[in-house]
């Protein structure tokens, strides 16, 4: 009996499975409804809401201080880089240019809970591939971070260290030399991670070849970030909208042609280098200035609509702000990185084993609250 | 590609286009909604537009009209466009879905039906994406009254 005849002999019955909303490769309360033919994959649907707090609407109710602070629930990994973008629109609407310290200051944060972000999604994709060590080493790198940001933020999760008009206060004392003495350290620490993971033969086993995303298909469902550029479509915010002190510093865009999962794991490594090398340029020499640039208390943007795209660890994030002169904003819309990054699984999972769309999702780095919001 | 030489080009593209700059970064076009899809493959497909990147979908509630902006970019040409369509009708505000020129219309379609509910023609499958499926009214809309779970100021 050839395979065929075998496959129409033992055909079996097309079902489907709840994946989610309790799954530990989704990170968070994301729920596939999975149709399913054996082990293979005929379909995936997204069923949403499990932790929507409609933020949007929130925004229209509170004033532009008040905002800020609601971003760094959406994606809480890049929840400095979130509380940024809002900050850039209420400006570009107040026409406020901020000082070189603030750009500058800005830009190293940036890139601190970019690396931060990197780990940890490095940790859980070995992880969810089986790897439980690499959890530890990420987490234990990415805890010299949180320190740092305690230090001088307050917080080492949501930061809310950013106000329109500047920073909410000026960095601590020890800010550069911890931030130097991290960065020396986590260079040490890359090789390893490399030595567990990337040059792992199981590891290629599963990733290499496994969900892959064409460069047409990424730009037309609007995939950004490490996601896309592991497809070969250059998305950076950073080099074709530059904001903060990004026109300044000298760094690569990481581009990979293949578009499977080792090609978005890649992109994401050699981005730490990146984010290190941005860091290493700006640190001493961080301009003096002013850390905050006058406001009124109560914040009125003119009669108009402001639209700030940056970069995040998962992609583009884009805030649209709508003003009709008030002190509340008439709509604001976060096009977030990975709502539109999930709009494309199903199209690359179909006729996949269940075990290689764990690592596709793996690869894509969900954050939940930033596709609910 | 400045704004004058796309404007100059989607003047052609359709009748009765509206273009404004005021308040925006970006050049502004309004759509009629009928020319929506037709507009939209058009500005995809020219070879000096290629608005290939839909970067941004966002529903609307311009009281009393709702519509949808959709933000362009040319990952060739790196320029980029905004363009707006408005539906006078609140009761049943239907607008042509363009899931097949930007595949990323797709869920932002979702997103828009279940917080403005604005149908979309010839979507794949229109249905409640963020809330369940017996969710009574549209959130997002300025008229919706939830006195149990909204603070309003």
């Amino acid at each position: 009996m050839t395979d065929q005849q075998l496959k129409n002999k033992i055909k079996t019955e097309e079902y489907f499975i709840n994946m989610g909303p309790q799954h530990p490769a989704a990170h968070g309360v994301l729920r596939l409804i999975l149709t399913i033919d054996g082990e293979i994959i005929k379909n995936v649907e997204p069923d949403l809401g499990y932790i929507h707090r409609s933020i949007e609407k929130m925004c229209e109710r509170d004033s532009y201080q008040q905002i800020v602070h609601l971003t760094d629930r959406m994606d809480y990994l890049s929840s400095h880089i979130n509380n940024v973008a809002v900050c850039l629109a209420v400006e570009k609407g107040l026409e406020i240019e901020v000082s070189d310290r603030v750009k500058v200051i800005r830009t190293i944060i940036d890139e601190l809970t970019r690396i931060a972000s990197h780990c940890l999604w490095w940790g859980v994709m070995g992880m969810d591939l089986g790897a439980l060590t690499s959890y530890f080493y990420a987490f234990r790198d990415r805890e010299m971070i949180n320190d740092i940001f305690e230090e001088t933020c307050g917080a080492r999760l949501t930061m809310n260290y950013n106000v329109p008009g500047g920073l909410m206060f000026d960095i601590h004392p020890n800010f550069v030399k911890r931030t130097k003495d991290f960065i020396a350290e986590f260079k040490t620490k890359i090789p390893e991670y490399n030595l567990l993971l990337t040059d792992n033969v199981i590891f290629h086993k599963r990733t290499k070849g496994v969900g892959i995303l064409t460069r047409e298909d990424a730009i037309s469902f609007g995939v950004s970030g490490p996601t896309a550029r592991g497809s070969g479509f250059s998305s950076d915010v950073r080099k074709h909208h530059p904001y903060n002190a990004y026109d300044r510093v000298d760094f690569k865009e990481i581009l990979f042609t293949e578009g499977d999962t080792f090609a978005r794991y890649q992109v994401r490594m050699m981005e730490l280098w990146e984010s290190i090398s941005i860091i290493e340029q700006l640190i001493d020499n961080i301009p003096e200035g002013e850390t905050k640039a006058a406001t009124k208390a109560v914040i009125k943007l003119p009669k108009g609509e402001f639209y700030q795209r940056v970069e995040t660890a998962r992609g583009e994030l884009g805030v649209y702000i709508n003003s009709t002169g008030n002190k509340n904003p008439y709509r604001v819309k976060f096009r977030s990185p990975g709502f539109s990054n999930l709009s494309v699984l199903n199209h690359i999972s179909k006729d996949v084993k269940i075990a290689d769309l764990v690592a596709t999702m793996a690869s894509f780095d969900f954050v939940i609250p930033d596709i609910d919001r | 590609m400045t704004n004058e030489d796309l404007q100059n080009i989607i003047t052609g593209l359709g009748t009765d286009l509206e273009f404004t700059t005021e308040g925006s970064e970006f050049l502004n076009v309004i759509v009629p909604k009928e020319q929506l899809h037709s507009i939209c493959s058009q500005l995809k497909s020219h070879p000096e537009l290629k608005f290939d990147y839909a970067f941004c979908i966002t529903g609307m509630d311009w009281v009393p009209a709702l519509g949808v902006i959709y933000h362009l970019e040319s990952t060739e040409l790196r320029h980029e466009i905004v363009l707006k369509v408005m539906v006078e009708d609140r009761e049943n505000p239907v607008l042509d879905s363009v899931h097949d020129i930007w595949q990323t219309a797709d869920f932002h379609e979702l997103e828009i039906f279940d917080f403005f509910g604005i149908k979309f023609n010839n979507h794949p499958k229109l249905r409640r994406l963020f809330l369940t499926p017996e969710w009574e009214g549209f959130p997002l809309r300025k008229d919706y009254v939830d006195e149990a779970n909204m603070i309003i100021k």
